[in-house]
């Protein structure tokens, strides 16, 4: 008995004798390695997806169409817009030797093309927009009108080629200035 | 006066609560994050009001940089990349593509080269294809290869959707050639990658 005391009396001792070690951990260095992370994650993260426009072209004829039924297209309702390098937006309305409305100057502003398409947008009823763009406008300017007739809430328009007749009313405004 | 005893307190805070905001954090960016591709061509797309958000899966890709050159993209969902390969092989009998070629066409991006260097660009290391000068992709009125590309992708994944990326400052002829041969395809349905910007109808709302 006497014995078993004394070593349980010893190993109470042993145990008095240890440190008593803190369950707590430093978490600082898991907190470094966590904001780390989080950071890295936020840099390479692409949040927004691409926003996308769509656009329907007509399906392409299969015989050439007949110029009859190509002006079909009522000329007081034709809307014009030529888009031509440097920035410059012309537009008329009507047939290009007999317009309606002369070809004038504008530009991409909310008070120079979106003025004009809503107020005529507003007077003639089915007005179609014909978009011009030339061989110098640049693909930001299309989409830019593109758009534009997005924000108007024009339903009727069409991207189509630019004929001679509109470069030579172009010219003949610039040398008039 | 008497002295204020000021209690000495410990300068070690408890970091628990600041762990869990870390990787609660850090969770959620790991489960949401998508990893930016590494596109060897930059576009600046212009912006637009539409808020048609694009999917991330089933999209064919035309990019138009600033200089007028053209690239291809596909995204590679149930494997469309290397079908898309096996049919150009295919309908190539001079361009056969070694198995290794073969994965380096899945992995990399957009693809701007001419059919005929298309071999010798997927044989180059990983880096050099980085720095490698695309010509971009031949869409001359005889050599039309970005309708063969269009065409094949189509093939390969007859579910894909086709979108047109282009910089701000790409010359619209190259544009017009691009939609021309969307059209030529039977294409007449893509969709034009644009930024957000504000739309000034909802603008004068507020």
């Amino acid at each position: 008995m006497a014995e078993l005391e004394q070593k349980q009396t010893g190993k109470k001792g042993k145990k008095k004798g240890r440190k008593k070690m803190s369950t707590r951990i430093d978490l600082t260095p898991m907190v470094d390695l966590g904001f780390l992370l989080v950071t890295f994650f936020m840099l390479t993260t692409t949040f927004s997806k691409p926003q996308t426009m769509e656009i329907n072209l007509p399906v392409k004829p299969k015989e050439e169409v007949k110029p009859e039924e190509e002006n079909a297209l009522k000329a007081s309702k034709a809307f014009n817009i030529l888009i031509c390098g440097e920035n410059k937006l012309y537009w008329y309305l009507g047939l290009p030797h007999e317009p309606i409305e002369p070809l004038l100057e504008t530009n991409y502003s909310a008070d120079g093309i979106r003025k004009v398409l809503l107020e005529k947008n507003s007077n003639i009823e089915d007005m179609v927009v014909l978009i011009k763009p030339t061989n110098e406008a640049n693909y930001k300017n299309v989409v830019d009108i593109l758009d534009e007739m997005n924000i108007d809430n024009i339903k009727r328009y069409a991207l189509v080629d630019i004929t001679p007749d509109d470069l030579e009313e172009i010219n003949k405004l610039m040398q008039g200035k | 006066m008497p002295k204020v005893k000021v209690p000495r307190k410990s300068t070690l805070i408890d970091m628990t609560a600041m762990c869990d905001v870390a990787f609660l954090l850090l969770t959620f960016f790991m489960l949401t994050t998508q990893f930016k591709s590494d596109e060897s061509v930059i576009v600046d797309t212009p912006s637009s009001i539409s808020e048609i958000k694009l999917p991330d899966t089933d999209i064919l890709n035309i990019t138009i940089t600033a200089d007028g050159k053209v690239f291809f993209n596909i995204d590679n969902k149930n494997f469309s990349r290397e079908r898309l390969l096996t049919r150009i092989s295919e309908k190539y009998p001079e361009l056969q593509f070694t198995p290794e070629e073969e994965k380096a066409f899945v992995l990399t991006g957009s693809i701007g080269v001419p059919l005929a260097q298309l071999k010798g660009y997927l044989a180059l290391e990983e880096t050099e294809r980085k720095l490698y000068p695309q010509p971009g992709i031949p869409m001359d009125s005889t050599n039309n290869e970005l309708g063969i590309w269009i065409m094949q992708g189509r093939l390969a994944n007859p579910n894909v959707r086709i979108t047109i990326k282009g910089d701000q400052a790409a010359p619209w002829p190259i544009v017009k050639k691009v939609m021309d041969t969307l059209q030529d395809k039977n294409v007449n349905k893509f969709n034009l990658i644009t930024d957000l910007e504000a739309d000034p109808n909802k603008l004068k709302g507020i």
